[in-house]
Order: structure tokens, then C-alpha cells, then sequence
């Protein structure tokens, strides 16, 4: 048993329905109890869909399950089917379904529908959302793609010079963090390079554009946690090569750029130099000076860490002092690179774990989902959203892509707009005293309603709350080891010092004294010291 | 508006009269779009103050739970999920192994803690989990620091509300005795602080003193129950915790829920009836709030009479609802879905309620959707998987899940509870777009 508050993600079913409620001329009938339609308001209010996921649930209970559950499956699969019409089907049971061992699968095909029917076997209690999205995905390709596909070992064709080349777009799902507006961007992006879009799936997909998915040239994939293992099939079956860059960020977009190219056999055209973003400019324009060396901590799903390491490093001057995932099927790609930048990646999907890691490494900055915005909340740190799961206000109104060149133009101003400003910063550093620079008020532009709830970035966490801390800390923690003997104390006079130290940055100084003054076999901490480290680390 | 006829506090003993039991209940059965028990935990974790609620589930219990919050509530909530994994299912033994072992470093943690509710699941009570067993063999061990009940929560057992109906029955048999001459109410069923406190001020400004509430505020001050208990239900879901209270010698006061002015002061009449409350007392005491109800129905009776409305199934709330806002508001309540009909609670209600509104028991989603919409109500009281579906066909609609999580009960609050259904359509009056 695992105890957990808050989870990263869903059961693998709810991974289906986002795959389900993405397409069109789909139904899912789920064997599940009376209560798990709760899924259906992820769809309808924090994504605020216009219509019901395509899902009919059997809703069984007690009394139910003294008599026929099967013979209930079989009659709301027959009562789905005459309502909703679809072109295709899937079917499987959520959790407690699992259990009662119905096989969903089995008993629709006894049905004789007159349209494919896809089981699906998500086992409840060892995997979760993600992994449940990839097989549903998968599971679809190769039912409805899989009559089409050539005699093994035929070779594919070669691109014809008269006609566009085409591509598919794969990963994109419902729920999914600005899949929307990264599919506008990221088809853009293949038109300017001469590529047609061929099918985008599985978002707004209908099963007969799933059948021909094979036509394509190759695929795009968009999100690997989702598509990966369908892409990885057509590649093996129709012989379809499949990118591996996800277009993040400049350097990212220029590599995803190259990678079709080379794929369709074309130079990079000139118009699509990093310029095309107005990133490169920003980040050098020297108001964003006050951007180097900003401590950020980043964690998410695999694809939008690994992007926002790069970004955070090389195209804002930021310095990555933590990063991990709770994608466990990716984690390998985490580790390295977080070994590349001296780190080590913290792979977990407990959040208090994260939060734990979040205190050791004192960032200015969290890159993360929206259990890191909590976390950061509590800590008075800034934070941006980038990756699920995610809530009702990361589906903007307005267009804000994360991917292509526009896509980093979002990246550059959401991940400012949470930091204190270049010339505020100096302002508070040389007048810690006035009365109105006191720790309760956050950044100037962000208003003055939220106060910090509690001391921030210091080290001296949870004052007026005790973490709940269901789940011990991590036994084996990433941060420094001198840290975990416990730091010297802090002299009145010295602790009265760092105070005058903004908040925003309190927490490294902290840090570095404490680790400075155990590299030192120092007892305590005194006023000298805070200086002495400083004169060490720099700032 | 016709002038309204105050309900008289009906005695007990005629639970069920003819004009109710005549009325025709439309029973469905099919696809529920209906919360499970667990969800009732959002409002009792805060509600007792020194209880935690550990779920022995699934990962969709848990995710049920931070979905159903709506936002997600970082202030540490009191509960927590067990999430079962595949080798808690092949062995029970390992199961209350591992059981015992989240339960030991929950408490080691939260030594605040001073009960511990295991709220069963649908994963674990398929695999026949014994969960009182497990809280009576960590009763013994933690006793008496903590006490540890069980209740289930699941969806195979429990819509919705009826989960607060299985957390207060579970504690019933561990509440203290009390002396048999002791003659006491008992208000039961979860109200919010600030409506508890306003109903309190009322009985003793009518000279009835000894009044106690189901759930208390803390595990050492739940009250004490005996022959001399009068039940008021606050809340029109708790059929099993009224079973419990009247094996332990508690008697139900029917009355009518304590929504709108009627509502309460009828509700308010049972007790004032049954414990011999002079009527000048009694009429002193609700004097003042029962003007004030009636001044903040006046505004929206303006807005809403003649509205038609349509509810589906969800807290047990609909009857009492539709009761209100038809008599005090002048809608007119075309169907009132409820999960569960509790016939005998629901009597003093269905008296007043409109032969030409249909109610309607249990659900099947896709039929009731085809009710609704060949009805058009002016307003549709729905859940959240609902709602934006039905707004983008032109219907307007309110989320029933807000009339459980904000005060609506009382006279203070009647002006509040009306408030709630005018707004979406002067939403949709002011919106230009």
C-alpha cells in the first residue's frame, strides 16, 4: 500500500478516456461502480469541454454484484451503441471491474457489433494514466491502422518529388497540457518546411483517419509518454521513420527543424533561423541581465523536464539546481540528463518527496505542474506551470503554445513573469529596512493581495501548519550530505543579517553559509561567516 | 404568489401520509452519474477536527478525491489514500499487514489525531477486505489515544451523500450514554460552523438549552444519547445514522429540512412542539430572523417565480429543494431526481410539493437527459459532468454540488440559497456574448 494525499497521475482508465474523449465517432464503454463518472468533470470543467466524454459507464453496485455484472456490460455496450452510433468501440473495466474478472473484451465480442471492437487491459493496480493513454492509443493504431499494413518486409516507397511530403501528428490527447494550441504550432511549423499534415491523433481524430495513418511519409511524435509506443508500431509495420525531438524551446525547434529535413531529404529554409522567435533577443536584451544564474528547480512529465532543462540552460542563463519526473517509463532520458548537469534526478510520483526536494535546493524559481505551484505557494517561491497535470487555469483562453518558435515566446514570459524584476531586485536589496519591502508582499506586479503565507525560501518551513508528511522523506535525499548532519546554529546577530537578505534569495545565501560552515568544521554561524561564504560563493 | 400556508410541525407517528404515498415515483435504473460515499470526506475532514479519514482504495479513489475538491485544497487535508497495489491483492494477510503499517506512521506523525476513520472503498470491499476487524485490532493497539472506527464509502454502497450517513452511523454505537431522565435534542447531520451556531442561539433563546450536534467539532465532545434523545434531522440523507440513534433508544422528531423560512421555522416548530416550548417563547425567539428571511426571499421571488426547474439526482437535497424554491420562490419544479427516497423522512416534504412535479428515484443518465431536454427548464440543478454539456445546448444550468458545500440551512442563510439559483440566469442576462 502506498499512502498518498495528492496524486501525479490518474488510473491508467482515466488515460483512455483522455484518449477517447480526444477523438470524434468513438464510444469507451467502461465496466466501473457507481461513482467513477467523477472522471467525467476533468473533461467538462477544468478542461471546460463543450460535450460529455463519448463514455458509458455500467455504474454497477452492492446489489448488482450478486447477480448478472455481465449481462449489465453487454446491455449498456448494446444501449450505447444504438444511442451514440460510433464507428468503433473500446471497452474495459476500471479498478473494481478489474476484480470481478467480467472480461469486457470477451463479452463484446460475443455481441457481434457491427464495428470493430477494442478491449483494453489496463491492469489498475500497477499502472497508471499515462501508460493507460499509450496502450489505448496503441491498442486503436493497431486495430483500425492494422488491415492496411504491407506484407512484411515490403519496402517502402521512396517520396515522390511532385508531391508534398506528409506527416502525421501523434501524441496529442484531451486533457492534455496545450496539446491544443502545440498542434496549430507544431502544423505551421511543417508547412513552412513543405510538409502536409496528414492525420493529427488522436485529438479530433475519427477512427477512419486511424486506418490510414500508414499513408504517411512519417510521423511527428508530439508527446512520446502518449504516442511512443503506437509510433514505435507504425515504424515496425509500415516501415514510417518517427522524429525524436520534441520542439521546445529555440534550440529544440531548430534540432525538430533539422530532423525533418533530413528526413524528407530538404535543406533548413532561411526564413526558419531562431530568429523566427523573439526569444534569442529578450534573453540577450540586457534588461535580462538579472535572469543569470537564477536557481530553478524543474519537475513534470518526462518530455517537458528534459525541454525545460535545456531551455532554462541555455536560452534563459538560468542554473538547473533540481530536476526530476514522475514519468518512471522515461526516467532513464531524466537521469542523464540531469547527471549531464551534475545532478541527480528525483524519480518519484510523491509529492512530498518533491517538496522535501524542493527545501533542499532553496530555487528562486520551481518549473513545474500544478502540485508544484502549491508547493511553491507554501514556500513563497515563484513557480510556472509546464507539464500535467495541470488545472482549470492552465487552459487559457488566449493561444499559448509551448512548442515552435512562438511556443518558446510563451516559455520566455511565463517563466519571467513569477520572478522579481531586475531593478526591484536591486531596490530591495539596498533598502531590506523599509517598511513596505517586508516579506509579506510578493513581486510588485503581481498585486498585493497574496501574502506569503509563510517564511519563504529559508530553510524554516511550515511555521504555522505541520506538513502532514504522510510519506517519510526520501531516505535517500539528493541534496548535499553535509546538510543531512545537521548545519551549525546561527548566531542572533547573524541570523538578524540574513534577514536583510531578500526573500527571494535568502534561501541560497542560507544554504551556502550552512555549507560553507560544514566544509569549515565551523560550530556556528556568526555574522563573519555569512560573509565569509559569500566572499566564497560568490553571489 | 399565493400566500403562503405555514407548515404545521406534523407529529410523529404519521410518517407517511396518504397524500405522499399516492404520489407515483418514475424508478430508474441505468447509468448514474452520481458521486461515490468518499466524497462526503471533503466536508466531514474539516468538519471534526481531530479526525483523519484514511481511504483503503485504489488510485481512483484518490483521484476521485483531489477531482471532487474542485480546487485542490493545500491547507494538509485529514485524509489520506491507501493505495492498494497488486501484492496487497494476492494475500489478505498482507494486506492488514501493510494496513497496520500506514496506520502506525500516520499516527507516529500526526500525534493531533484522536480518531481514525478506515473508510472502505469498491477495490477493497470486492476483495472482501474486513476493515472492522482491522479498526478493532488498532483500536486495542492504540486505545485511548485514538479511537478507530470503519465505515464504507464506496460506490457499490453509497451515493454521494449517503457516505456521511455511514461515517455518523459508525460513530453512533461509540457515542457516550446518556442518563435515561436526561431529555435532550440532537441535531444530526453535517451543517457548516456559522449555521450551527445561529440554530443554537435560536433554541436557547426559546428556552431549550440542552441541545447537542451530530458530528461535534471534536472527537471528545460528540454527545450523548439515551431514551431522552430527540433526533432533528439537519440533513435529509442519514437513514442508517437514524437506525443507529434508535437502537440506542433516540426517537426521530419528522419535521420538514431547515430550508427557506418555512422550512425552518417548521423545523424549529418540531422541536419547540415536542419539548412544550410556549408559543410566545417560540414566537419571540424567530421573530427577528424570520423577517429577515422573508425580506431576502422578497428580492428574489421577483426574479424567480414562474422559472421552471429540473433536478437530477444527487445529494438527497432535491425534495427539500424543489419544496423551497417552489412554496417561498414560485418556481416550478417540472422533475426532482433523487438517488435514494427515504419515504418516512421525506413525508412532511412531499406534502407540499406539487402533484404535477414528477420525482423521480435512481437514474438513468441518458434517459433523464432526454427528459430534460424535451422539458427546456428555465433552470437545471446538475452535476459537474453535466453542467458545461447542457449550458452549450442552451440551458442554464446550477451545480448541485455547491448547495452541499455552502451554508444554505436556516433563516439567515434563505436569501443565500435562493441567491444561488438566480444567479446563473442573471448570468445569462448580463452577458452580451
Amino acid at each position: 500500500m502506498q499512502l498518498t494525499v495528492w496524486t501525479y497521475e490518474g488510473p491508467p482508465h482515466v488515460g483512455a478516456m483522455r484518449i477517447a474523449t480526444a477523438m470524434q465517432g468513438l464510444h469507451y464503454v467502461l465496466h466501473a461502480p457507481q461513482g467513477d463518472t467523477y472522471a467525467d468533470l476533468l473533461f467538462t470543467m477544468i478542461e471546460r469541454r463543450k460535450a460529455r466524454p463519448p463514455v458509458t459507464y455500467t455504474t454497477f453496485q452492492a446489489r448488482d454484484l450478486g447477480k448478472d455484472t455481465a449481462e449489465l456490460f453487454q446491455s449498456a455496450a448494446r444501449e450505447a451503441y444504438a444511442r451514440f452510433e460510433p464507428e468503433a468501440m473500446i471497452v474495459g473495466a476500471s479498478c473494481t471491474a478489474e476484480l470481478i474478472q467480467d472480461d469486457p473484451g470477451g463479452l463484446t465480442k460475443a455481441m457481434g457489433l457491427p464495428i470493430p471492437t477494442i478491449p483494453l487491459e489496463l491492469p489498475s493496480y500497477s499502472k497508471k494514466e499515462n501508460w493507460g493513454a499509450a496502450e489505448t492509443f496503441y491498442q486503436i493504431v493497431r486495430t483500425l491502422a492494422g488491415p492496411n499494413a504491407p506484407e512484411p518486409g515490403t519496402a517502402r516507397a521512396a517520396l515522390n518529388d511532385s508531391a508534398r511530403p506528409k506527416a502525421n501528428i501523434l501524441g496529442p490527447t484531451a486533457l492534455g497540457f496545450r496539446h491544443r494550441d502545440d498542434v496549430i504550432e507544431t502544423k505551421r511549423l511543417l508547412d513552412q518546411l513543405g510538409v502536409d499534415t496528414h492525420v493529427v491523433a488522436p485529438l479530433d481524430a475519427r477512427p477512419s483517419d486511424i486506418a490510414r495513418l500508414g499513408e504517411a511519409d512519417f510521423n511527428v511524435v508530439l508527446y512520446p509518454e502518449i504516442a511512443h509506443t503506437a509510433a514505435g508500431w507504425l515504424k515496425r509495420t509500415f516501415g514510417q521513420p518517427m522524429t525524436s525531438v520534441v520542439p521546445i524551446g529555440v534550440g529544440a525547434t531548430q534540432d525538430f527543424i533539422a530532423e525533418v529535413c533530413a528526413l524528407i531529404g530538404a535543406d533548413v529554409p532561411p526564413a526558419l533561423s531562431p530568429e523566427a522567435s523573439r526569444l534569442p533577443w529578450y534573453s540577450r536584451s540586457i534588461d535580462s541581465t538579472y535572469l543569470t544564474g537564477k536557481r530553478v528547480f524543474v519537475f513534470g512529465d518526462a518530455t517537458h523536464v528534459l525541454a525545460a532543462a535545456r531551455v532554462a540552460d541555455e536560452e534563459m542563463g538560468f542554473e538547473v539546481v533540481g530536476m526530476g519526473t514522475y514519468s518512471r517509463e522515461f526516467a532513464r532520458d531524466v537521469r542523464a540528463a540531469a547527471k549531464d548537469r551534475g545532478l541527480e534526478a528525483l524519480i518519484t510520483d510523491d509529492y512530498l518527496e518533491v517538496e522535501q526536494a524542493i527545501i533542499d535546493a532553496a530555487p528562486e524559481l520551481v518549473l513545474g505542474t500544478q502540485m508544484e505551484r502549491h508547493i511553491a505557494k507554501r514556500l513563497g517561491i515563484g513557480c510556472a506551470v509546464i507539464s500535467s497535470p495541470v488545472h482549470v487555469q492552465d487552459f487559457p483562453a488566449r493561444y499559448a503554445p509551448q512548442m515552435g518558435f512562438e511556443g518558446a515566446n510563451v516559455l520566455f514570459d511565463t517563466w519571467v513573469h513569477p520572478l522579481v524584476m531586475g531593478l526591484e531586485e536591486h531596490l530591495l536589496g539596498m533598502f531590506r529596512e523599509d517598511f513596505e519591502f517586508s516579506d509579506d508582499n510578493g513581486a510588485s506586479h503581481h498585486g498585493h493581495s497574496p501574502k506569503r503565507p509563510q517564511a519563504p525560501a529559508d530553510g524554516a518551513v511550515f511555521t504555522d501548519e505541520q506538513p502532514i508528511a504522510v510519506t517519510p522523506p526520501a531516505e535517500t535525499q539528493t541534496a548535499d550530505n553535509t546538510l543531512l548532519a545537521g548545519p551549525a546554529p546561527w548566531t542572533a546577530e547573524a541570523e538578524k543579517e540574513l534577514k536583510k537578505i531578500p526573500f527571494f534569495v535568502r534561501g541560497k545565501a542560507r544554504k551556502n553559509t550552512e555549507t560553507f560552515a560544514a566544509q569549515h568544521g565551523l560550530r556556528e554561524i556568526t555574522l563573519e561567516t555569512l560573509y565569509d561564504a559569500k566572499a566564497h560563493f560568490g553571489r | 404568489m399565493n400566500e403562503m400556508a405555514p407548515i404545521q410541525a406534523p407529529t410523529a407517528g404519521c410518517a407517511t401520509p396518504a397524500s405522499a404515498t399516492g404520489r407515483e415515483i418514475l424508478k430508474e435504473r441505468g447509468q448514474r452519474e452520481v458521486f461515490c460515499g468518499l466524497t462526503g470526506i471533503i466536508w466531514l475532514h474539516r468538519k471534526i477536527q481531530d479526525a483523519f479519514f484514511l481511504i483503503v482504495g485504489s488510485r481512483t479513489c484518490a483521484h476521485l478525491m483531489q477531482s471532487a475538491a474542485g480546487v485542490m485544497i493545500f491547507a494538509e487535508p485529514r485524509f489520506g489514500t491507501a493505495i492498494m497495489e497488486e501484492k496487497d491483492l494476492a494475500g489478505l494477510t498482507d494486506a492488514n499487514e501493510e494496513l497496520d503499517r500506514v496506520v502506525a506512521r500516520l499516527l507516529e506523525r500526526r500525534p493531533d489525531i484522536k480518531l481514525l476513520f478506515l473508510v472502505g472503498s469498491c477495490p477493497s470491499e470486492v476483495i472482501k477486505l474486513d476493515l472492522s476487524r482491522a479498526a478493532e485490532r488498532l483500536s486495542a493497539q492504540y486505545s485511548p489515544d485514538v479511537r478507530i472506527l470503519n465505515y464504507s464509502g464506496s460506490g457499490i454502497e453509497t451515493t454521494f451523500t449517503e457516505g456521511e450517513d455511514a461515517c455518523l452511523a459508525s460513530l453512533v454505537p461509540t457515542l457516550p450514554e446518556a442518563a435515561p431522565e436526561r431529555q435532550s435534542l440532537l441535531v444530526v447531520g453535517t451543517l457548516a460552523d456559522v449555521v450551527e451556531d445561529q440554530f443554537r442561539r435560536l433554541f436557547t433563546a426559546m428556552g431549550l438549552d440542552d441541545v447537542q450536534f451530530l458530528p461535534a467539532r471534536n472527537a471528545n465532545t460528540m454527545p450523548a444519547i439515551g431514551p431522552g434523545t430527540r433526533v432533528l434531522l439537519a440533513q435529509p440523507f442519514l437513514t442508517e445514522t437514524m437506525r443507529a440513534l434508535q437502537r440506542r433508544g433516540a426517537e426521530h422528531l419528522p419535521a420538514p429540512f431547515p430550508l427557506g423560512e418555512e422550512g425552518t421555522t417548521a423545523w424549529l416548530a418540531a422541536a419547540a412542539t415536542h419539548f412544550g416550548i410556549d408559543q410566545s417563547a417560540f414566537d419571540a425567539a424567530i421573530e427577528a430572523p424570520r423577517n429577515r428571511a422573508r425580506k431576502a426571499l422578497g428580492r428574489y421571488r421577483e426574479q424567480l417565480a414562474g422559472k421552471s426547474l429540473f433536478l437530477f439526482p444527487d445529494s438527497q437535497l432535491e425534495i427539500p429543494l424543489a419544496r423551497f424554491l417552489q412554496r417561498e420562490i414560485g418556481m416550478q419544479p417540472l422533475e426532482v431526481g433523487t438517488p435514494f427516497l427515504n419515504k418516512a423522512f421525506m413525508a412532511p416534504e412531499l406534502e407540499q410539493l406539487t402533484e404535477t412535479a414528477v420525482v423521480s428515484e435512481g437514474q438513468d443518465v441518458e434517459r433523464q437527459l432526454d427528459r430534460c431536454r424535451d422539458a427546456r427548464p428555465d433552470i437545471t440543478v446538475c452535476g459537474l459532468g453535466l453542467a458545461n454539456p447542457l449550458e452549450v445546448e442552451g440551458l442554464t444550468t446550477k451545480w448541485s454540488i455547491e448547495l452541499v458545500f455552502t451554508p444554505i440551512q436556516g433563516y439567515d442563510q434563505a436569501g443565500d440559497l435562493a441567491e444561488l439559483f438566480a444567479r446563473p440566469l442573471v448570468r445569462r442576462t448580463r452577458l452580451e456574448v
